[in-house]
């Protein structure tokens, strides 16, 4: 084997060790790198949120017409559309913030309500002018707000 | 044939004959994309105006990805054929495509404020092109740290070369793991998930940055070779002075 193949076969080699490492290193720290739980993950993580001591967020839909203002507080459920948690939040909610909507919450909880400090906004993957997004809507078709 | 390609006089030869053709269409790409981009797209149904964002970021996000690819390439070239073209390739492309890492950072900073409501979150995606931006850094700090030129040129290429890991990570960090950041909305199985209207500028753009990319290159290689050949001129010229003198 010439050096030029010995250098090249040198660096494939590099790099496919690497690449496992990396894998392996991505794989072990999964907890640390999902940004949130659905409520869904968490009660199989953790089983009952009386476990969860530590900040943490959770992500998933505002459940329609569950939201409910008292005072200064917003009270929400957030769904997966299999389970549900109770969101309790004092502040300023983003513009996207509706029913149906998928949003990250993040905070701690207390007796079984999840007190958020930080709720943002997460928009899906699919982009259309209103127009469209109406007509899909009336011919129920619509597939959107699922993320 | 890397030879063939890597002669530095045909190099000019056929660059001479495309670069004003290269020039022509990144004008054109980059003056429709905007127009259709800024005044001729639909509203968001959810996020209006703001979406328009989108056509400079995700063409830059492209670019970062596309560019790194091409540096880890040209270094492989470098590190195995040992060409001295590849290694001012690289030395082009790593400015160019950090340029473009910030750019996605900045845009996307500024569309997460007024739709996610915060300007930075340490999400896998966001993070992920972070962490490119600082390969692209550290690429260039470090192929300029060297008292010799070549050392500095091996061990940046070798970071470069490691940094490929990275991304498929920034790629496909939305599917892997819960982020913030939505999932892929053009490559995608089944399709795009954006309105037709929306994808063109999108497209054009890509192309316009592309191009300029491209164009970049060219011309920033051409100076550096300029610049080289004036340093050998220089020292031959020295060369020969010194020889006179001698035999004085």
């Amino acid at each position: 084997m010439n050096a030029k193949y010995r250098r090249l076969f040198i660096t494939i080699i590099i790099i496919l060790t690497l690449g496992l490492a990396t894998k392996l290193i991505l794989m072990a720290l999964e907890d640390n790198i999902v940004y949130f739980y659905t409520p869904n993950d968490l009660i199989e993580k953790f089983g009952d949120t009386k476990n969860i001591q530590n900040k943490i967020r959770i992500g998933g839909l505002v459940l329609e017409s569950s939201i409910k203002k008292e005072g200064e507080k917003t009270i929400f459920m957030i769904t997966d559309r299999k389970k549900e948690v109770k969101v309790v939040f004092k502040g300023p909610l983003p513009d996207l913030f509706r029913e149906g909507q998928g949003i990250v919450a993040e905070g701690m909880f207390q007796n079984n309500n999840f007190i958020a400090s930080e709720v943002l906004a997460k928009h899906d993957e699919n982009y259309m002018p209103p127009e469209v997004a109406d007509a899909l809507k009336k011919n129920n078709v619509w597939k959107g707000d699922s993320n | 044939m890397f030879d063939w390609l890597a002669n530095p006089n045909r190099f000019n030869r056929i660059t001479e004959k495309i670069q004003p053709c290269i020039l022509v269409i990144t004008i054109i790409t980059l003056i429709s994309g905007l127009y259709f981009g800024l005044f001729d797209s639909p509203k968001d149904y959810q996020q209006g105006d703001a979406v328009r964002i989108m056509y400079v970021h995700v063409p830059s996000a492209w670019l970062a990805s596309f560019l790194y690819f091409s540096l880890a390439i040209s270094c492989v070239f470098y590190l195995v054929w040992k060409h001295p073209l590849a290694d001012l390739v690289s030395s082009t492309i790593a400015p160019i495509g950090m340029l473009f890492s910030v750019l996605t950072l900045v845009t996307g900073s500024l569309w997460g404020k007024p739709m996610w409501g915060t300007w930075w979150v340490w999400d896998a995606r966001l993070t992920s092109m972070l962490v490119l931006f600082f390969f692209y850094l550290g690429y260039i700090l470090l192929s300029n740290a060297f008292e010799r030129k070549i050392d500095g040129s091996k061990t940046a290429s070798v970071l470069a070369i490691v940094g490929l890991i990275n991304l498929p990570i920034v790629k496909f960090s939305v599917d892997w793991w819960h982020t913030l950041h939505q999932p892929a909305s053009i490559i995608k199985i089944g399709g795009p998930s954006i309105d037709d209207k929306m994808l063109l500028p999108l497209i054009l753009m890509i192309f316009a940055l592309s191009f300029f990319s491209l164009y970049m290159i060219i011309l920033n290689v051409k100076t550096k070779l300029i610049e080289k050949k004036c340093e050998a001129l220089l020292l031959k010229s020295n060369l020969e002075k010194y020889r006179k003198q001698v035999k004085i």
